[in-house]
């Protein structure tokens, strides 16, 4: 069963019980929330992801509840709440959809200790993926946002998990988040996804959340081993040019990006040692997405690359 | 009392066998929310029953088992740290890292933040010093903070170190000069044992760090920790009275140190909570350092909620005046009357903090 085969009420009333729960990937994450906004935004973004049972075990629980006294009527807010616990200080109402996706990340990022997630996006075509590391506004989400709706495979917009034990990429398809003008840039780029409706004023600016292909979606339960480290850049004007970067200063870029290196100890070091190994390590500088497209469709057929 | 299926698995472990999702569901919850899944995947180890947790449920034990294990990495290491920076000067670690470094059963899952220790007061400048040449930096900058912990606490405000993040609380005493119990501290330092060749790292004697918890326990205000601390409790208490003259000894060294009414309510709620058997002559021989019966019954009434994971789950409709009650009570033993008036004054009205 998927969210969009349930009703409009069955969905509000579940969201409002707390026995709404979304599997996105591996997680199953239990959703409680009375913002009206929510039910809509879950039903067109999330509609082709499964639904479990309100009997099965949740990972996570995310409640989206208002603040109290003046507050319930006067410039609403949303707190974010990991089961009981406040994940961060309560927002304004109208961001209630991108809270739920900054907790469900940083719920993720704060708990699982068996793999090492670095903030990167990452994208799979033919068995192989591509990490793209990057701080914000490197335009790496921009870039996923472009690939996936060019044949690419979404594995996650924000969350590289790496597992320690054997090296693969954990899928976790999820909306990929835009802000200010990629979020026209992509519109017009792929004029049929399906995007929720803007969010202004956040502290990032303007946000809004594009729906994940229902491919990526379908097929979140394939890993995939990493062939390529890519970190992007987008710079006004320049062409797109991929220039190959030493191991070790992958190496350190890649921990540099991670959320969880130092809670790995040892084992961090080994997986992302293992992983630098395994992977080419390139900085893309691009401005047009079409030239981005067509450099990494080159990846795939790269001669160098002997095993395919 | 009031139900918790976590503390009624903690006492009945093949309970489990029988789960269903959403126990597992409510389990972990609890054991998050009470900072207790690392002890938690610890006792279904210990019981061979890790082939019956599903794959979900045992993800999070396992996150919460690798955070404890890299967590005695870190605090080996700090401790090293410490070490170095107070050479020659006598340290007895206290709590979690005294439970780490020494090895005992109760470092087995846990996970703390601070790394505690225990210096003469004599001392105390000399090491403030040293540590803050090496690096760990004071973390309260209110003054009236500092002045309040250097005048009426028995620690030093908690030292953070610049790069690495770790925390120190540097202690010189274990309850505040201010409180109802004025154990000694010397008397403590005197009866504490050597862990490294040179004898400068020490960890309190075993009865010493039962009473230690005990009475840490007993005076908290806030019991975030509380399920934890006395699984702690429980855990030692299993250890340590593995020696025969264990109880014996804890009876004197109490009496020695005025710490029998915590000693007394640790063991009432260990028995009470826990299903702890404590041997009858013991709960005699307490019974008249106990409070009155009406007191008694409201203690059991406070405890017997608030010692609970602080969750909804296992709330009542009395949980939240008895964990009031719990705070009320922490903040009356550790400080008199006028210094309470002129403290609270102070943070209601005059602190920057406001």
């Amino acid at each position: 069963m998927n969210v969009s085969s349930l009703s409009a009420d069955d969905l509000s009333t579940r969201l409002i019980q707390g026995t709404f729960i979304l599997k996105t990937g591996m997680f199953n994450v239990r959703v409680k929330s009375q913002i009206p906004e929510i039910s809509q935004i879950f039903t067109l973004i999330y509609g082709d992801f499964p639904v479990a049972s309100p009997s099965d075990f949740s990972d996570f629980q995310i409640t989206l509840s208002s603040t109290g006294g003046l507050r319930r009527w006067f410039r609403r807010q949303v707190l974010t709440k990991l089961d009981e616990i406040p994940l961060y200080m309560p927002l304004p109402a109208s961001h209630a959809f991108p809270a739920f996706e900054w907790g469900l990340n940083q719920c993720i990022s704060l708990a699982v200790k068996q793999s090492l997630i670095i903030h990167a996006a990452v994208i799979e075509k033919d068995g192989l993926a591509a990490i793209l590391p990057a701080p914000p506004g490197s335009g790496k989400s921009t870039l996923c946002a472009a690939l996936i709706n060019r044949g690419w495979r979404l594995l996650s917009d924000e969350l590289a998990v790496v597992e320690v034990s054997t090296g693969k990429i954990i899928s976790l398809p999820r909306p990929v988040s835009l802000k200010n003008v990629s979020i026209d840039i992509i519109q017009s780029y792929a004029p049929d996804a399906v995007f929720s409706p803007k969010v202004f004023g956040t502290s990032k600016g303007t946000i809004a959340h594009m729906k994940p292909p229902i491919q990526s979606v379908m097929r979140a339960a394939e890993s995939a081993l990493a062939a390529w480290i890519i970190f992007p850049k987008y710079v006004p004007g320049a062409n797109a040019e991929l220039t190959a970067i030493s191991k070790a200063t992958g190496f350190m870029n890649v921990i540099g990006n991670s959320f969880n290196y130092g809670s790995l100890g040892l084992c961090g070091f080994e997986t992302a040692g293992d992983l630098i190994d395994k992977c080419e390590c390139y900085e893309f500088n691009y401005s047009k997405l079409d030239d981005a497209i067509r450099i990494f469709s080159l990846l795939g057929q790269d001669p160098k690359r002997s095993d395919g | 009392m009031v139900d918790c299926l976590l503390l009624e698995t903690l006492i009945s472990p093949s309970r489990i066998k029988e789960f269903s999702a959403m126990e597992w569901d409510l389990v972990i919850r609890q054991g998050r929310r009470s900072n207790t899944l690392g002890r938690f995947y610890r006792v279904m180890s210990s019981h061979q029953l890790i082939e019956f947790i599903p794959e979900s449920p045992l993800r999070h034990l396992h996150w919460a088992h690798i955070s404890a294990e890299r967590q005695v990495v870190s605090v080996r290491a700090e401790v090293e740290c410490i070490k170095k920076a107070l050479p020659g000067v006598a340290i007895i670690l206290l709590k979690g890292a005294a439970y780490v470094v020494a090895k005992l059963p109760a470092a087995e899952g846990r996970i703390f933040s601070d790394i505690d220790l225990l210096v003469a007061k004599d001392q105390l400048t000399d090491v403030e010093n040293a540590l803050m040449a090496h690096g760990w930096v004071s973390m309260i900058t209110d003054i009236y903070d500092q002045r309040y912990y250097r005048k009426w606490g028995h620690e030093l405000p908690p030292l953070r170190h610049l790069r690495r993040n770790t925390v120190i609380d540097v202690h010189h005493g274990i309850l505040p000069p201010t409180a109802v119990a004025r154990p000694d501290p010397l008397k403590l330092i005197l009866g504490s044992v050597a862990l490294s060749a040179d004898k400068d790292l020490r960890i309190l004697a075993p009865v010493d760090m039962f009473l230690h918890s005990a009475t840490h326990l007993f005076y908290e205000g806030e019991l975030q920790h509380g399920l934890r601390d006395l699984v702690d409790l429980s855990v030692l208490l299993q250890d340590f009275s593995r020696e025969v003259t264990f109880f014996d000894d804890l009876l004197n060294r109490a009496k020695q140190l005025g710490l029998e009414r915590p000693l007394f309510y640790a063991l009432r709620y260990l028995h009470l909570i826990l299903k702890i058997d404590i041997p009858q002559h013991v709960v005699n021989n307490l019974s008249r350092s106990g409070p009155s019966s009406l007191l008694l019954r409201v203690m059991d009434g406070m405890y017997q909620r608030g010692l609970l994971p602080d969750h909804a789950s296992c709330n009542d409709r009395y949980t939240k005046i008895a964990r009031i009650g719990i705070y009320v009570r922490g903040t009356w033993l550790r400080m008199p009357r006028l210094i309470l008036f002129r403290h609270l004054f102070h943070k209601a009205f005059l602190s920057a903090n406001n």
